[in-house]
């Protein structure tokens, strides 16, 4: 991530819902190739801005740009830079895998051709190759999570938007998910990704924790540890969880 | 536009593959049919009667041969005395019984009159008042000709009642328009108010809106494979009827074909409406029941007639599109009008279809966006 292309930009970014203030005027950048942690406790207001910046819900008010391109104004630019996970699952459990893949490929206009490519380098990357006329059903929660992280990037976004993609996955499927991210970052890649594992957010270049709607701590992780004197993330969003609960 | 077939690909197989659903739906329509067309008759077919003869002479026995020869009933016993009667009402077998009175045809060759006494049934007063009123009408009728055939002429004036466009006034006539209707109803907006309701619920719904697709893509998408199945299920109706229970059809099959479109419109515009609130199947699919098909059934004359309404319930009735296509339908189905008297319905129509599909268009935008 020695690089200083910013590839999504918020200033003041506010969210109310008539007088629930729920995102509160949040600024940040996040770069190329980066590994963004997004954390929060439940209703810190994570999901509400992620939903700004990929265009599901308008701002009340504040500046926000994606890939370049203004969320007010530009959201259907947007939508085809973006790749997007969210933390219910999104694959459909009747349609096989290779019927997934290709649904979504195609709602990202790619071509047959592109399409059958994409399919077989997809299923020989993740040792699916014999499972390909499976129901999703029939798969394991861990293998889903992972098809679904590869379809979602399946059109080559340059930026990925996770929003609790390892919900209720073991350790071992976990830390292999997080080798896809890593690859994927590799690939310059912007990784957006909302976690409640704090483990997880030792792996993540930056990241920001949210309290009630403000973003308290914007740091790499060690640097934060070492601000807040902590071993662990899990002490540090402790610490500024409670710090905030005093105040309040 | 190969991104919609795809789509569209993508919604046929989530429909075949659950084929206990799809067997349902394609099922469903037939079982009504037969259900109305047959358990549900409010006309007499073989009713069983009994009958006390005290007189047996020839002229009781023609009535009698009018009786049963009319189709509507069917002679169960001639009973001895009155005392059986209640035994054969309380088995059930018999509707009416009909006592003629001792010298009937004396009497009424010498003192012009003679009584025959009806007793009903009347556990069940529709079969009751049915059976009756079939009785006396036969026997009304032959007292006619008996008046014609006689020398001086009688000057009871007896009035003649004529059954217009259902002559036979056959119940399954009624049913089967309104049962069209309501699979029309059923299909397109349960259908897709539980199938849009369903992406939202798995989450699938934010990722297809994250996407390139317009969201009116995405429900039209969701809904032209309903439209198809519901269109299917309404001409299967339609040909049944007409095989099986010789429903007539006098009017044009093609305004027959546009109007049924103008419904589903209208129909799958309350079903995108419902599926913008509810967040949930199970609500969807409550709100599209009792909110729909419960005012559809009660209030759009399908079943009761809406002139015997209260007055609010018959302003209600005005707000059920079922209504109006069910007089656009009659009208079509049995007595052949052409759009030249059937305009006005259809232009109320065509405005509700407007007037939904523009709020459930709208609401869909402030939902997603």
């Amino acid at each position: 991530m020695n690089n200083n292309k910013k590839v999504i930009e918020v200033t003041n970014l506010t969210r109310k819902f008539g007088k629930f203030t729920a995102v509160d005027s949040i600024s940040f950048d996040v770069y190329e190739g980066e590994i963004f942690g997004f954390l929060g406790a439940n209703g810190a207001g994570k999901t509400t801005a992620i939903k700004m910046l990929i265009g599901l819900l308008a701002p009340t008010s504040g500046k926000a740009t994606v890939a370049g391109c203004d969320v007010y104004k530009q959201s259907e630019q947007i939508k085809k830079s973006i790749g997007y996970m969210s933390q219910k699952f999104s694959l459909y459990e009747d349609l096989t895998i290779a019927e997934n893949i290709s649904f979504y490929a195609g709602i990202y206009g790619l071509t047959d051709g592109q399409i059958s490519e994409k399919t077989d380098l997809l299923l020989k990357k993740l040792n699916l190759e014999n499972s390909r006329n499976e129901l999703i059903k029939s798969l394991p929660l861990g293998w889903k999570q992972k098809l679904a992280f590869s379809v979602a990037i399946i059109h080559g976004p340059s930026i990925v938007f996770l929003d609790e993609p390892t919900g209720g996955v073991d350790p071992i499927t976990r830390r292999q998910f997080w080798n896809l991210i890593y690859e994927a970052a590799d690939n310059k890649k912007t990784i957006f990704v909302t976690t409640h594992y704090m483990d997880e957010a030792e792996y993540c270049d930056r990241v920001s924790i949210m309290v009630d709607g403000k973003i308290e701590a914007l740091d790499s992780p060690t640097n934060l540890k070492s601000k807040y004197d902590s071993y662990t993330m899990n002490d540090v969003f402790i610490q500024l969880a409670r710090k905030n609960q005093v105040q309040g | 536009m190969r991104t919609f077939a795809n789509f569209i690909l993508k919604e046929i197989y989530h429909i075949t593959r659950d084929w206990r659903s799809l067997l349902v739906l394609i099922c469903i329509p037939v079982i009504q049919l037969f259900l109305f067309g047959y358990a549900i008759r409010t006309e007499l077919n073989e009713a069983e009667i009994g009958i006390i003869d005290r007189s047996k002479d020839y002229i009781t026995q023609e009535i009698t041969n009018k009786l049963i020869s009319s189709g509507y009933f069917k002679l169960n016993a001639y009973v001895e005395n009155e005392k059986q009667i209640e035994h054969l009402f309380k088995n059930g077998t018999v509707k009416e019984v009909i006592i003629f009175e001792p010298h009937f045809a004396t009497k009424l060759e010498k003192e012009g009159k003679a009584s025959v006494m009806l007793i009903a049934d009347a556990s069940n007063p529709n079969i009751a008042t049915l059976v009756t009123s079939y009785t006396s009408s036969i026997i009304r009728t032959y007292q006619l000709e008996l008046n014609s055939k006689s020398i001086k002429a009688n000057t009871i004036i007896i009035p003649e009642v004529k059954m217009l466009f259902n002559p036979e006034l056959k119940s399954v006539f009624m049913f089967v328009p309104g049962l069209i209707a309501l699979i029309l109803m059923l299909v397109s907006a349960l259908m897709t108010s539980i199938t849009i309701t369903r992406e939202k619920e798995m989450g699938s719904m934010e990722v297809l809106l994250v996407s390139p697709l317009k969201p009116q893509m995405i429900v039209i998408g969701k809904v032209v494979p309903y439209v198809v199945i519901s269109f299917f299920n309404s001409m299967t109706v339609l040909a049944l009827s007409i095989l099986i229970f010789r429903i007539p059809f006098e009017g044009s099959f093609l305004l027959f074909t546009l109007e049924s479109i103008l419904f589903i419109i209208t129909a799958l515009s309350l079903g995108i409406l419902i599926s913008t609130i509810a967040n949930s199947q199970l609500v969807a699919m409550i709100m599209s029941l009792g909110g729909l098909l419960m005012p559809s059934v009660l209030l759009s004359g399908f079943i009761y007639p809406v002139e015997n309404m209260p007055l609010i319930l018959q302003w209600l009735s005005y707000l059920i599109p079922a209504k109006w296509f069910l007089i656009i339908l009659k009208g079509i189905m049995l007595k052949g009008l052409g759009i030249e008297h059937l305009w006005k319905e259809t232009l109320i129509l065509m405005g509700m279809a407007i007037f939904f599909l523009a709020v459930s268009t709208r609401k869909l935008k402030i939902r997603l966006e």
